[in-house]
């Protein structure tokens, strides 16, 4: 894992001291509220609903235990007991105390976190696939260069008032885990036939209420121009995003309206121009963060086979485990979806939990997934039925990744001052319903969004579920056939909306249409994908 | 014309008024000029020997049109003052410097304290820019 050096160190210190600075002024009532919100929005503290919510950054979605601790003892001193992992890889209190947030951000300075740039119109969080480092299909550890991309974007003095905020993900496998193709520039590392890396840029991906899928740009920009390239997309977006309307302002609008070819000869004109300012970060940079992210001392003699003589277990095992590049070993995927429980949500005791078994079992590291789940990503399978059993005594052992169940679902109206429509309890109601037959139903996507700003990613769900406002009553869109990945596509409407009982029951006769038109064992996406929409529709309105 | 706030320059300052940048162009005794957010700095280039001040406008401080601009200036070796004008924040103009400016004239005065502070507060930067701050890439590797 990425160690900071003292130059690290003093930049998230200096921060703290920032913020405190700025706290204080605005609690003094030297400065107003309105003069405020730019300040604590670009450290991740939003004004919600009910209190102050802080989002704090988890980047590329990697945690020490000392980390993942610290996260759940800030969980009990400072909220009310518990934390919301989200989308983005990050973690979300939701009961802050205004005066009490910059005490937070020093206690996250104390093991080398911090919420800069967790919100406003700035580069976020760098995301990245969640079995980084143990994914046998990878090219090449992707988060040295996820590292490269969080230094050369942390307060980026261009950059902190885009026309809109912006997300970049950096992936090194041909199947996408991080929805790369979904975020305002996605890189996938890739190996050409001289066998160099060099990143592979798709710009203009992104959800909200006009979601598209990023289009390839550069197939191959070599690895020691990755940053200038990177300062180059951004630049032609600063000066010509649009900033006349909020909802036109994102990247994917620019790269669509210029179209592809014009927007890519601005990119490659001001990048030819930004080579000569001497910019990118030296090769011996990437060697000393990649020096960081060796491989851990795995043991060569691991037993590569696993007792499955308990039914539970064994079925936990083919559920939420992942092949690893070693022998011996195995990656793991906690479930954050407990039947009927919040999709995300993580106790201070289980985050301690977790912390404990990270640095009893996985070399001292865990991972956050945009799905909203935990990953230990090194476990030796001699040790994985002890595991389970640990997670199984702490309700984190439900066997449901990737399974119906497993669903994202956004804080909704229970939080968002943005939402139109509760989310949570959308996901509870049919996480009870269908849990019987998750098993039989199989791999699943759902995924819920409060509003259209969609951070429930529902565009992206094999079924999505977007709930609206209609004449003062939450109201709930379904929509089948989205998928991120390498064949990313997004969902299309069934038709009218469904109240909130009646969104539950439409996506279970979803499930039956799909159910008894399955052939030779095909997933949700691939028999919608064959039979099209009008069977679905007709069980739903016929 | 705005006055300054705040000048890192030791010349004399320019007096003239600012023209715009379309009309810049065709009056070639003028030596300052105003970028509003939607002006492309680069119309500027064939002009840099004869112009001694760049204001740029901030209507809003959210809109950050301007640091590109004052960016590429510099970057094409603009050395005249670049004044900062408008809506500027306290909590933007170490941004504003990095970027280049080297003149702050803020509709609202800073809080001298609270600007102090600002300007000097983070000792080191991960990005080089034309404002020459070693990034701390290069002190690490010396």
């Amino acid at each position: 894992m990425y160690k900071y050096d003292s130059y690290d160190q003093a930049m998230v210190d200096t921060r703290v001291e920032e913020f405190r600075d700025q706290v204080k002024r605005r609690l003094e009532g030297h400065i107003t509220e309105d003069q405020f919100k730019p300040l604590r929005l670009m450290n991740g503290l939003y004004l919600q609903l009910h209190a102050y919510m802080l989002r704090v950054a988890v980047p590329y979605g990697t945690l020490s235990s000392a980390q993942m601790r610290m996260l759940g003892d800030i969980a009990d001193k400072y909220d009310r007991g518990y934390g919301h992992f989200t989308t983005r890889q990050n973690i979300q209190y939701n009961w802050i105390k205004l005066e009490e947030a910059p005490d937070i951000l020093a206690d996250l300075a104390k093991v080398e976190m911090h919420a800069i740039q967790t919100s406003g119109n700035c580069i976020r969080n760098t995301t990245s696939d969640q079995y980084a480092g143990a994914a046998a299909d990878e090219v090449i550890d992707p988060r040295p260069y996820a590292e490269l991309i969080r230094q050369w974007s942390t307060f980026h003095p261009e950059f902190s008032f885009l026309p809109r905020k912006f997300k970049m993900a950096v992936i090194a496998s041909d199947t996408d885990r991080a929805a790369m193709r979904l975020h305002d520039i996605g890189i996938q590392l890739v190996r050409n036939e001289m066998g160099e890396i060099g990143a592979a840029f798709y710009v203009g991906g992104g959800m909200g209420r006009t979601p598209m899928i990023a289009p390839l740009i550069n197939p191959f920009v070599p690895i020691d121009q990755m940053i200038t390239y990177s300062e180059a997309c951004l630049r032609v977006y600063n000066r010509y995003g649009r900033r006349d309307n909020k909802y036109k302002a994102r990247i994917k609008i620019l790269v669509h309206e210029l179209g592809k070819e014009d927007y890519t000869a601005q990119v490659e004109a001001e990048f030819l121009h930004l080579l000569s300012q001497n910019i990118e970060p030296p090769l011996d940079e990437l060697s000393r963060i990649k020096a960081q992210f060796v491989d851990p001392p795995f043991d060569a003699a691991a037993p590569d086979t696993i007792d499955r003589s308990d039914p539970d277990f064994a079925l936990w095992n083919d559920t939420n485990c992942l092949p690893h590049k070693k022998p011996g070993y195995i990656a793991v995927t906690i479930s954050l979806k407990p039947v009927g429980g919040i999709p995300g949500d993580a106790s201070a005791d289980q985050m301690r939990l977790m912390a404990d078994l990270a640095r009893e079992y996985s070399f001292d590291e865990c991972r956050v997934t945009h799905a909203q789940n935990i990953v230990l990503p090194h476990v030796r399978k001699a040790d994985l039925y002890t595991l389970w059993q640990q997670l199984d005594t702490a309700g984190l052992g439900t066997a449901n990744l990737d399974r119906i169940g497993d669903i994202i679902a956004c804080p909704g109206l229970d939080y968002c001052s943005l939402a139109n429509a509760r989310s949570i309890p959308v996901a509870q109601k049919i996480s009870e319903r269908l849990s019987d037959k998750s098993a039989a139903i199989g791999e699943l996507k759902l995924k819920i969004s409060g509003c259209i700003n969609a951070c429930g990613h529902h565009h992206a769900g094999h079924i999505g579920i977007l709930g609206v406002d209609r004449k003062g009553v939450e109201n709930y869109q379904l929509l089948l056939g989205g998928c991120e990945g390498a064949d990313t596509s997004l969902g299309q409407i069934t038709g009218p909306g469904f109240d909130e009982d009646g969104i539950v029951d439409a996506v279970e006769k979803t499930t039956e249409v799909y159910l008894a038109a399955r052939q030779d064992g095909e997933r949700f996406l691939d028999t919608y994908r064959r039979v099209g929409m009008a069977p679905f529709k007709e069980a739903l309105y016929g | 014309m705005a006055e300054p706030q705040y000048r890192f320059r030791d010349d004399e300052p320019v007096g003239d008024p600012a023209v715009t940048v379309d009309s810049f162009g065709d009056q070639s005794n003028a030596a300052a000029v105003r970028i509003e957010p939607g002006d492309d700095a680069r119309a500027l280039l064939p002009h840099l020997e004869r112009i001694r001040l760049v204001e740029v406008n901030f209507p809003v401080f959210g809109d950050g049109r301007g640091y590109s601009a004052a960016r590429i200036l510099r970057e094409a070796g603009y050395q005249g003052e670049l004044r900062a004008v408008g809506d500027v924040l306290v909590d933007q103009v170490a941004f504003l410097r990095r970027c280049g400016f080297d003149a702050f004239a803020p509709e609202v005065p800073l809080n001298p304290a609270d600007a102090e502070a600002a300007f000097i507060r983070f000792d080191n930067v991960y990005q080089p820019t034309i404002d020459g701050r070693t990034p701390i890439w290069a002190l690490r590797h010396g």
